[in-house]
């Protein structure tokens, strides 16, 4: 059990892409443990979905490894994408289905055993809020509503690193104070990444942030050691990404 | 496999497209059929002073079928073109990407999909010469050797049109692509009939379905759908793969 919870749900090495000669994303590591959820900052550009289409298998790294829950991404893809749900920016929403053909589609597609699909679908209904939307239709619905969806639909089949590409843009303040908390309390027991360009987010939600900046790791630290230090994320985040002449570029 | 086909249908069958098109294509075989059927009474009289006269297979099963087989190739460009094309427009292939399974698992469920739903059209078509039993005898060996030839040319539609889908970005691009393609493949052959047996014949896919159409089945023609399709749907398979690989 205990090793269990030491051995990282999500581990990545070396990772690189490039889109024709350019490097979109280069050499990352990253490490993340059941309980953490890690912010991945960045300007708009610097690879942030990149990486999150590679992790979750949309996108084929150029190099690099990665594995999750210990199994190899790409060399069984199958078992690997069981253990993640995933957010995209734009939320993969079929409009013509209702809410709850969507879920139950969705959990067809994670392989969620048939016995279990309905009260696996009670409990997303519950914790994304969707109690009354559950017999509209998806296109009918409103912004925060399908965010809603689309967040359920990843967390479906209770799986340990969930990936979230910005999923409170579009919100009003209520919607986003919602999800926040629920990111939380999916982060107690499970790993969450979570790309935003809210630095405030990531104070409130993350334990850990990381910065991206033209597809390399330029900031990594815990979100308490920052407090500590009595640094603003912003004074950061300005620091390691306006910095026009970055040695490595040249 | 069957959890995307499912999908496909049920998103299918809740848009009144499909409706449309069933009803459309019900109307038209109906219509022949009930012409083929006005023409067989009327010579009727004549026929019997013939030894060996044709009955209502060879009157009006053969010519509906023929006509079932143009139906098909009609509509397949209107629902293959969304198969795929749609959910790159609409974000949602990735819904499908990022789930456990497998590029060859997201195009057969969509091909399994789209038979389903031709089996309906050629389902119809057998319920009309069914009808003709109150009247007579049917010869069944023909029958069901138009139906098999059908669900295979219709599994070729398929298989191209879903090919072309996974080509393009835009539904209506892949929708006139395919019909192009499918109209060329037809248009061979009317090309060809004059010279007879030239190699253009040979790749023409409504020709391919006249033998069946006749009730002859032949291992050229069983050989030439099967690697159709076969080719079709792995170059489907492998170019929704290279998308991740170079996009």
């Amino acid at each position: 059990m205990t090793a269990q919870i030491a051995s990282p749900t999500l581990s990545v090495s070396g990772l690189r892409r490039y889109f024709g000669t350019r490097a979109a994303v280069h050499d990352i590591n990253l490490e993340l443990r059941r309980g953490e959820v890690l912010g991945f900052l960045g300007p708009n550009g610097a690879g942030k979905t990149t990486i999150m289409r590679m992790l979750t298998g949309n996108l084929a790294p150029s190099a690099g490894v990665i594995k999750i829950c210990g199994i190899d991404l790409l060399d069984k893809p199958r078992e690997a994408k069981a253990c993640i749900g995933y957010l995209p920016e734009i939320p993969p929403l079929y409009r013509e289905l209702t809410v709850s053909e969507y879920l139950t589609l969705a959990a067809r597609l994670h392989r969620v055993k048939k016995v279990k699909i309905a009260a696996a679908l009670d409990e997303v209904v519950r914790r994304c809020g969707l109690n009354n939307a559950r017999s509209r239709l998806i296109g009918l619905l409103s912004k925060g509503y399908q965010q809603r969806v689309g967040i359920a639909q990843a967390i479906i089949h209770d799986p340990d690193v969930i990936i979230f590409d910005e999923p409170t843009t579009g919100l009003d303040p209520n919607q986003m104070r919602d999800i926040r908390s629920l990111i939380r309390e999916l982060g107690a027991k499970r790993s969450v990444i979570l790309s935003t360009h809210i630095l405030p987010e990531v104070e409130a939600v993350c334990d850990r942030v990381q910065i991206l900046h033209e597809g390399r790791m330029v900031f990594s630290d815990s979100v308490g050691g920052l407090k500590q230090k009595r640094v603003s994320l912003e004074e950061v985040f300005v620091q390691y990404t306006m910095n026009i002449e970055y040695p490595a570029n040249l | 496999m069957i959890t995307v086909a499912r999908k496909e249908l049920k998103i299918l069958f809740s848009t009144p497209l499909a409706w449309v098109i069933l009803a459309l294509a019900q109307c038209v075989l109906t219509w022949v059929f009930l012409a083929h059927l006005d023409t067989f009474l009327r010579i009727q009289p004549q026929l019997v002073k013939i030894a060996n006269p044709p009955g209502f297979t060879e009157m009006i099963i053969v010519p509906l079928f023929a006509m079932v087989a143009v139906v098909l190739l009609m509509i397949t460009p209107l629902l293959t073109a969304r198969l795929i094309a749609e959910e790159r427009r609409n974000h949602t292939l990735t819904f499908l990407v990022s789930a456990p399974i497998s590029m060859t698992d997201i195009v057969l469920g969509k091909f399994l999909g789209m038979m389903i739903f031709f089996s309906a059209v050629i389902a119809m078509a057998v319920a009309l010469s069914m009808s003709l039993l109150a009247g007579g005898p049917v010869d069944f060996g023909v029958l069901l050797g138009n139906v098999a030839g059908l669900f295979l040319l219709s599994a070729c539609f398929a298989a191209l049109g879903l090919y072309i889908s996974a080509l393009s970005a835009q539904p209506a691009t892949a929708g006139a692509g395919t019909l192009g393609v499918l109209l060329g493949l037809w248009i061979i052959d009317n090309v060809a009939d004059d010279t007879n047996d030239g190699i253009a014949r040979n790749f023409s896919l409504l020709a391919h379905y006249e033998g069946f159409n006749r009730g002859v089945i032949d291992t050229f023609d069983l050989a030439y759908f099967a690697l159709f399709v076969l080719v079709f749907l792995t170059l489907s398979i492998r170019r929704m793969d290279s998308e991740r690989i170079s996009a």
